[in-house]
This record gives structure tokens, sequence and C-alpha cells, in this order.
């Protein structure tokens, strides 16, 4: 499973990536998390607001730092 | 912070340490009036205009659906629309650069191209709620409307030249699937929201209601005489309005973001009164910087003066609100008014370090290109104000 982190290294980046990676870890799956700060990189994904999140290639959330439960729930399915 | 920039940082702490002679007359006279300001902006500034302008700028954060804002930024969205809502969307989707630019690189590849995308990036940081506020309070409601004024119509003109000017390879970009932030379900009417914003907004005006001049008669002195049982009343009603309109959840998350902003703008605000003070020191005071030389280069109403004074805002980067201290500093040691508003247009929507952000996704032309538009037109509107009020 590859999970990325897209935003440029605010505030809320930084907490969301803290939150995937608790997240995680504590449901205990095989991921890779990956944080990616590159704008032209971030935009390619069409996402209109950071930080945003990921998940083998499709976009979970926009412009908000997530609830761990909401990303433990994306990382089962 | 990496390790290098650390040690660069302690190196540079050390060597001021050393080498500055702190016991010089002018280098105390300088730290003296860099904490007078301190003290004019704590005792004058914070508690009347700062904090109610950071849970205005909370309230809108949480409550303004982010999501109906930007589908007006899509492929397929009106042009005039979106020239129309980017110019003004700087109010309300944004304080800080680090929101600005993956938006406008969204907006620029994937969205309404590069016309809306600069009118964005410029209006951004230039007219968020909480930089007007603060300008018309400390340097004049007339700076503070000319600088409002100014900064919409300038995203306007340089959106429409720079789609001009690159109308040709404007079409090469992807039309692919977009992601806004989720709009999130309502509870309250809109006339409900604008009443809550509105209530908020007059608690402002009020409560930094200014003093009228000395022997002034009618409705200005009555006003004064009476601003805080007006305040006080707002206040009751925007209390009443919190209780009963918003959930508990809603009203955590304003407080949050009132308190993000906070956290994220006081030690900047405070660290640029310090060096503006130092530098520059209050008006009427001298400071470290001599009096002569800024006169000399960006006083009077001078087509030089203006020029100096937009490509300097340009170049410089100045953290969310403290150009405004650093005016303050500049206007008090000679100053003109023309050049003021030309450093006010041109500089917080560029540095540096943004410029080369912005080259990294539309290249070194177009950036040049947008830099030297909104140069330009910083320096022409600093002339026709500076003409109109007056040196």
């Amino acid at each position: 499973m590859e999970i990325k982190v897209l935003g440029p290294g605010c505030a809320k980046c930084q907490q969301t990536e803290k939150v995937v990676k608790e997240a995680v870890a504590e449901s205990g799956v095989t991921a890779d998390v990956e944080k990616v700060t590159d704008l032209m990189a971030i935009a390619g994904y069409g996402v209109f607001g950071t930080p945003a999140v990921v998940v083998d290639g499709e976009v979970k959330s926009v412009g908000t730092v997530p609830r761990k439960d909401d990303v433990k729930s994306w990382l089962v399915q | 912070m990496q390790e290098r920039s650390k040690l660069l940082l302690i190196v540079g702490a050390f060597l001021a340490a050393y080498y500055v002679p702190w016991d010089h007359a002018l280098i105390r006279r300088s730290g003296i009036e860099a904490f007078m300001m301190l003290q004019e902006y704590a005792r004058d500034h914070v508690l009347t205009c700062l904090i109610p302008a950071f849970f205005i700028a909370g309230a809108i954060a949480v409550f303004v659906s982010q999501a109906s804002v930007l589908k007006y930024f899509g492929a397929q969205a009106r042009k005039i629309l979106s020239y129309s809502v980017a110019s003004i969307s700087g109010t309300i989707l944004a304080v800080c650069s680090c929101t600005v630019l993956p938006l406008f690189a969204g907006i620029y590849t994937r969205g309404a191209g590069i016309g809306p995308a600069t009118a964005f990036l410029y209006s951004g940081p230039a007219i968020n709620v909480l930089a007007i506020t603060l300008t018309a309070k400390i340097l004049g409601w007339q700076l503070g409307l000319a600088r409002a004024v100014g900064a919409v119509v300038f995203a306007i003109v340089t959106g429409l030249l720079m789609a001009f000017i690159f109308r040709r390879d404007d079409a090469a970009r992807t039309a692919g699937q977009i992601f806004v932030p989720d709009a999130g379900e309502k509870k309250r009417t809109l006339l409900q929201d604008t009443l809550y914003l509105l209530t908020m907004v007059l608690i402002l005006v009020f409560a930094a209601f200014a003093k009228p001049a000395a022997g002034s008669t009618g409705l200005w002195p009555a006003i004064f005489a009476a601003k805080w049982y007006i305040t006080i009343v707002l206040l009751i009603i925007l209390g009443f309005m919190v209780a009963t309109w918003f959930t508990k959840d809603e009203r955590a998350n304003w407080m949050g973001s009132t308190w993000g902003f906070m956290k994220q703008i006081f030690p900047l605000l405070a660290g640029g009164v310090l060096v503006a003070g130092f530098m520059l020191g209050r008006p009427g005071h001298p400071a470290l910087i001599p009096e002569q030389w800024i006169q000399s280069l960006v006083g009077g109403n001078s087509i030089w003066a203006n020029l100096i004074a937009s490509v300097a805002g340009a170049l410089m980067y100045f953290a969310t609100l403290t150009e405004v201290p650093i005016l303050q500093g500049l206007l008090g040691a000679g100053m003109g008014k023309g050049p003021a508003l030309a450093l006010l247009l041109a500089g917080p929507a560029l540095s540096l370090p943004n410029m080369l952000v912005i080259g990294s996704v539309m290249g070194f032309k177009k950036t040049a290109t947008f830099c030297g538009i909104i140069v330009i037109m910083s320096t022409v509107a600093g002339l026709i104000y500076g003409s109109v009020v007056g040196g």
C-alpha cells in the first residue's frame, strides 16, 4: 500500500503526516508513507488545497487534517 | 529547519553578540526604540484591533466553504467569474503563502489557466482581512482603502495581461479531474452566516474607533463616547448567536483556527515590530538608519522614489503583516505616501524566495513578466496616490 501526503511543509501538512503515520502504525498495515513537497507534483494530482492524502493513487482528503479514524478506514479497504 | 541553517543561525547570533558595539549611543537609542514601538503595538493595537481580526479570520477559515469558491477555478468555469472570484478570494481563502502556492499551481496546470491563476497569486496575500484591517488602523484608513482597492484592480489587470501576453501556449494544459476541499454540511442559512460575520466586523470597527480630532462636533464624538457601550451590546449579541446557532464541534473548530492564526502570526509580528523599531524608530524618533537616507531615497513623490519603493517591496520578504510596522517606521522617517502605497502593493505578493517557487511552476519568462507587470503598476499607482493625497 502506498500513501502520499501532499503539502509544501506548513504546520497542517506536518500534522497530517503525523496522523497518517500513527494510523498506519496502529492498524498494523504495511504501507509506505511518502511526503510530497514539490509543487508541480502536488498540482499533478489535481488537488486544489493542501494538505491532501492520496492512498494508492486515489485522492482521499483535500484541504484538511484528516481524523485518525478516517485514515484507518481508508487503510482497511 | 536543516542542521546547517541552525548552525549558521547560532554562529550569526554569536558574531552579533561579540562584535556589535552595544554601548554606542546610537545602538542604545535604537534598542529602546524597538521596545517602545513594541509597547505602542501592545497598548494600542492588540486588544482592539488584532484580537477581533484574528477571530474574524478564524471564522472565515472555518465557516466559509472553500469548495464553493474553488469551483470557479476549474477548467470549465466561465472566465469572467474566474477573474472576479480570483481577485477577491484572497480575503476568504488565504492568510499565508503556504495555502496560496499549491492552489496557484493547481489552477495553473489543471484549472482555469494562467490568467485567473496569476490574478489569484497576486490577490491572495495582498488582500486578506488581517492585512487590510491592520493597515487601515495603523497607517490610516486612506492607505488601507487604497491598498484594498489597488489589490483587487491589480489582480484583475495582471491576470488579463498575463493571459493576453501568453495566449498561445495556454491551450497546452491537461484537463484532468480536480479535487477541491469538502464542502461539509451546512446547518445555518446564508443570512445567519452573514449576520454573524457582520457582528464581528462591527465589533472590530467600534472597538478600534479612532478618537476624533479635538473640537470636532456631531456624530463622530458621540460614537466615540459611546463606543464601549456599543461594543458590549454587540458582544452580547455575538455570544447569543454563537451559543444558539453553532454546534459544539463548530465552536471548537472556530477557536482552533483562531488560535492557529494567533500562534502563527503573533511571534512574526512582534519580531517585525522589534526589527522595524530598531532600524527605523517610531515616527519622530530616529533610530539606526539615518532619516536623510530614507528621505533621499523614497521621500516625496518622484517617479524614482516610487520605483525604488516598488522594486524594494518586490524583492523583500515580508512575513505576514510585518509590512505594516516596517512601513510605519519608513513613513515616520520621511517616506512619501505614494511610495508607501507602491511598496504595499508590490510587497506582500512578491519576494525573492516566492519568485523562485513561482519560477519552478511557470518558468522564467512568465515569472519575469508577472513581476515586471506588478512593479510597473505599483509605481504608477504610487505616483497617482501620491499626487492625490499630496506628499
